[in-house]
């Protein structure tokens, strides 16, 4: 019956399709190690993020998971017309989280976490074929919130808390395709912001049906990130009353978009736990990537992206060896909000099939080491962005593209 | 406890080592075709076009996009080849250095006025000029266009003898990479055994003609190139047996090749830019005019035909009139029968200059040509003297226009080279390019791409760099594009074409004095 239900998922996901985006889902190792589940799941800290109600139903008093990952990610682009190929600098990125919790009383416990949701790494080949519309961007954004989960019921509980994020955004690209100076270097600007504040909540119940099953429900808000006064560095501009660009500053803003998440997990004999988990990411927030230069001879730069929402379906499996050792084992479908003839190389990402696995050691009662991988594939896709426009043309940016991650992580569990 | 870690390292390499791989990734053996062709040694033989001359200067952007490097990074990604080599300029100013002194100009820019107001080309005065021709440039090199060669000079020896400048029986393009003083351009390509090359040579031998306005001579018949001038138009004869005999050794080798036909002069920015009724008058104006030459019209004209000197149809022609607006300019066509003698007789009796100004008289057609060069100098007065305008009051010269009769003989001259080339070009299974016809559909209509469309208006069309002779670096890739067509087609190769879109036009600089 249960491996109907399973087979059952996974029949409907491929019928369904494939979060992508610049959503990096790497928020706990033991949660990822079974493919990123975790809103039904009672296990460490990492509740903070997947489920702070659940953070009451943790034994211990004082619970702390800490953990980054390194992403080896490379994505490759070629456009066969003309025989033109290009590929991504395997620049490793490192999310991280932290997260503690303490239990005040028997129904109230609070907790304190900073993770890193969003943020994207891309670095092309300067000069590529795709300058025109990103050469490199660096987009980072940690999170911090504080936390309160409360306990109705042996059955029932509630979380949540406020949000404070700092992010960071630096992006390159060329001008248009050909603009150089006399020497022949490209014309090329450089938006960089930092520590841009911005606040958000989120808010989670836990309802454990019976002593093997729960359910859980997060929903994360959205958090646009409005950079104000950043700068604008222009390069290589020819010395000419034809091409008006000069150093300023620029406004702009991006969304983090909101995430509902709701799952469910089942423990059966004891040493066997399944959980699956389904994210909504509303991505139809992020429409557009506008820069407004203070500049007024400087024309906006307005680049459309209309994501759509997109749904994650995760699955995993955690077996416990023996007393030093549990293994976990997951798989997950992420569906990508980028819809066919936006696809901008800033964000070159397709759905993906994820895998993952991992083991935590339990070093003693109270210490834990967790280690988790994952590896990302992705289809080899041809894809375009469309909304390119050079002398009022619209011009395409066609190719097939194909990315890998790889991204193993580490990370310490410690219970008092 | 170790073992599981062993399992994890082992999965992790595994995974590692799982680069994104296409299905058939472009930058791989097998994923185009040389076809019956080798392309391992490319070597192009031609003129400025083929060095990528560009803006009335050779410079090292230029170079890197003449049209043999965009064709050549092309082919390398059929087979393996060896690294096209090209006698680079020092920068990218353009003027050449002899002996310290510079000796041609620096490269042209597109300067504007306050706001973006009245672009115009001008020369570029950014840096100074550092390419010296005295220093020789250790080659060989697979790009072997000299600029301003002629067909014939492509086997002149001593065009690249530094010692022949004085006497202009060298060039100084080709004197910076000579492999010896007395050595010929096809010696030098020859010497590389070349197993596939491309040859567009023949523009300059009916174009130095059409530029200068058309001052020098049809050398029909003339059988010995080394008595030509400069300006003057190669007889097709010695054309079709020097273009024939290079044809022959490049062929004795290689693989395969390209020729590239000449293209009409019509057809570019340099003679289609200048309006021939570039003169705007008021209606005061023209009627004082036209009092000045009433008697020329009404009664000199006539009286000639009378007397039996020139037709009824060479006098309608001769008609000098104004109007309120744009008017054709007045120039002195030496095709016309010279009337000076006959009016200073009499009846008219004329004082020797006027007679000297009506000479060869005629108020230019639509179809005359007015070369680029001499727009600067319509409508500016002679000393200073109001009534002596030039192009109105006071005819145009020769070099300031190619009239119908000069242009017939350049078209003559050009269908016959094109006939040579053509004919060749099937002997031998060549691949032709028609660059006539290309440039052609540029002037007529252009060439759409992904950006809109490349056409031979000059300055803003995208094809024409701004001495309206020579192509951009979009110009030259879509040369090189109808290249990659015509290679595929005559060796069932697959060449992949290049994005014209992501090459350049003219460039904007203020930079100017």
């Amino acid at each position: 019956m249960k491996k109907l239900l399973f087979l059952g998922l996974f029949g409907l996901m491929a019928a369904v399709t494939y979060a992508g985006g610049y959503r990096v889902s790497l928020q706990g190792q033991r949660s990822l190690a079974m493919g990123h589940t975790g809103v039904a799941v009672v296990n460490n800290a990492e509740l903070a993020f997947f489920n702070p109600a659940g953070l009451v139903y943790l034994e211990n008093k004082i619970n702390v998971a800490a953990g980054a990952s390194a992403v080896f990610s490379n994505v490759k682009y070629q456009n066969s017309e003309f025989g033109i190929s290009s590929e991504t600098e395997s620049a490793v990125g490192t999310p991280f989280y932290a997260y503690g919790s303490y239990r005040v009383n028997d129904w109230l416990t609070l907790g304190l976490a900073a993770y890193t949701p969003y943020g994207s790494s891309v670095e092309w080949p300067t000069d590529w074929a795709g300058s025109h519309l990103v050469n490199n961007i660096d987009l980072q954004a940690i999170y911090i919130q504080a936390l309160a989960a409360v306990k109705i019921s042996d059955k029932l509980s509630v979380g949540g808390g406020p949000i404070y994020v700092n992010g960071s955004v630096n992006f390159n690209r060329n001008l248009n395709r050909t603009l150089s100076d006399i020497e022949g270097n490209r014309s090329n600007v450089t938006v960089d912001a930092s520590s841009v504040s911005a606040f958000g909540w989120s808010a989670s119940a836990m309802y454990n049906a019976t002593e093997d099953l729960r359910f859980g429900i997060n929903y994360r808000s959205e958090i646009i990130v409005e950079a104000e006064g950043g700068d604008a560095d222009f390069e290589n501009i020819p010395n000419s009353p034809l091409t008006p660009f000069q150093d300023t500053q620029f406004n702009a803003s991006l969304p983090m978009p909101a995430e509902l998440s709701v799952g469910l997990s089942y423990e059966l004999l004891d040493k066997w736990l399944f959980a699956f988990d389904y994210n909504m990411t509303y991505w139809n927030v992020y429409e557009s990537l506008d820069l407004d230069f203070a500049n007024a001879q400087i024309p906006d730069s307005e680049n459309p992206r209309n994501y759509k929402n997109s749904s994650t379906y995760r699955f995993g499996l955690q077996y416990l060896a023996n007393e030093t050792v549990t293994l976990r084992v997951g798989y997950y479908f992420d569906e990508s909000p980028v819809q066919s003839g936006y696809f901008a190389p800033e964000t070159p990402r397709n759905d993906a099939h994820g895998f993952t696995g991992g083991l935590s050691l339990h070093v003693s009662d109270r210490f834990s080491i967790d280690a988790a991988f994952l590896y990302n594939r992705y289809e080899e896709v041809d894809e375009s962005y469309n909304y390119y426009t050079e002398n009022g043309e619209t011009v395409p940016f066609e190719g097939t593209y194909k990315t890998s991650a790889f991204i193993p992580g580490l990370g310490v569990t410690y219970k008092l | 406890m170790k073992q599981y870690f062993k399992y994890i390292a082992i999965l992790s390499l595994g995974i590692v080592s799982c680069e994104p791989e296409f299905d058939n990734p472009v930058d791989e053996p097998g994923a185009y075709s040389n076809g019956e062709a080798d392309f391992t040694r490319y070597v192009a033989l031609g003129n400025s076009l083929t060095a990528g001359y560009a803006d009335n200067a050779l410079y090292i952007t230029g170079q890197e996009n003449s049209y043999p490097n965009i064709l050549a990074q092309q082919l390398d990604k059929t087979q393996d080849i060896e690294e096209f080599t090209i006698p680079f300029m020092s920068d990218n100013a353009g003027g050449l250095l002899l002996g310290g002194n510079q000796i041609t100009n620096n490269r042209l820019v597109l300067a504007a006025g306050e706001g973006g107001s009245d672009p115009s080309p001008q020369v570029y005065t950014g840096m100074q000029a550092t390419t010296e021709v005295g220093n020789v440039l250790q080659g060989p090199f697979n790009n072997m266009g000299v600029p301003g060669a002629k067909s014939y000079h492509l086997g002149f020896s001593g065009y690249g003898n530094v010692q022949n400048l004085a006497t202009q029986s060298a060039n100084p393009y080709f004197v910076r990479f000579a492999s010896s003083p007395n050595a010929t351009v096809m010696e030098d390509a020859l010497a590389q055994n070349p197993t596939f090359f491309s040859l567009w040579i023949g523009n300059n031998d009916v174009l130095g003609y059409a530029t200068s306005g058309g001052t020098g001579e049809f050398q029909l018949n003339n059988l010995d190139p080394s008595t030509y001038g400069p300006n003057d138009i190669t007889d097709p004869n010695v054309f079709g047996s020097i273009y024939s005999e290079m044809v022959q050794a490049l062929v004795a080798n290689a693989t395969g090749g390209v020729l590239i036909n000449i293209p009409d002069v019509a057809s570019v920015p340099f003679f289609t830019t200048v309006p021939t009724n570039a003169i705007p008058l008021d209606a005061q104006t023209a009627g004082v005019l036209n009092q000045q030459f009433s008697a020329y019209n009404t009664q000199v004209l006539p009286g000639l035909v009378q007397a039996g000197f020139i037709t009824a149809e060479e006098a309608q022609a001769r008609q000098i009139n104004f109007a309120e607006g744009q008017n054709y300019v007045t120039l002195q066509d030496e095709s016309l029968t010279n009337i000076n003698q006959a009016v200073q007789g009499p009846p008219f009796n004329l004082d020797p200059q006027t007679a000297g100004l009506l000479s060869q008289l005629r108020q230019a057609t639509p179809t005359d040509l007015i070369p680029l060069t001499s727009a600067g100098f319509l409508g500016t007065t002679v000393g200073g003297n109001p009534n002596m305008i030039n192009g109105v009051s006071v005819p145009l010269g020769d070099q300031h226009v190619l009239t119908n009769a000069e242009q017939e003989m350049v078209r003559t001259a050009t269908e016959k080279y094109n006939q040579v080339i053509s004919g060749l070009a099937q002997v031998n299974d060549l691949a032709l390019v028609d660059a006539n016809a290309m440039l052609r559909q540029l002037a007529e209509g252009g060439i759409a791409y992904d950006g809109g469309t490349v056409t031979a208006q000059f300055a803003t069309g995208g094809a024409f760099s701004l001495d309206g002779i020579h192509l951009t670096p979009r110009g030259y890739a879509i040369v090189a594009n109808r290249m990659i067509e015509e290679i595929n087609a005559t060796y069932n190769a697959e060449v992949p074409k290049v994005n014209v879109g992501t090459y350049s036009t003219v460039t904007l600089s203020n930079d100017v004095q």
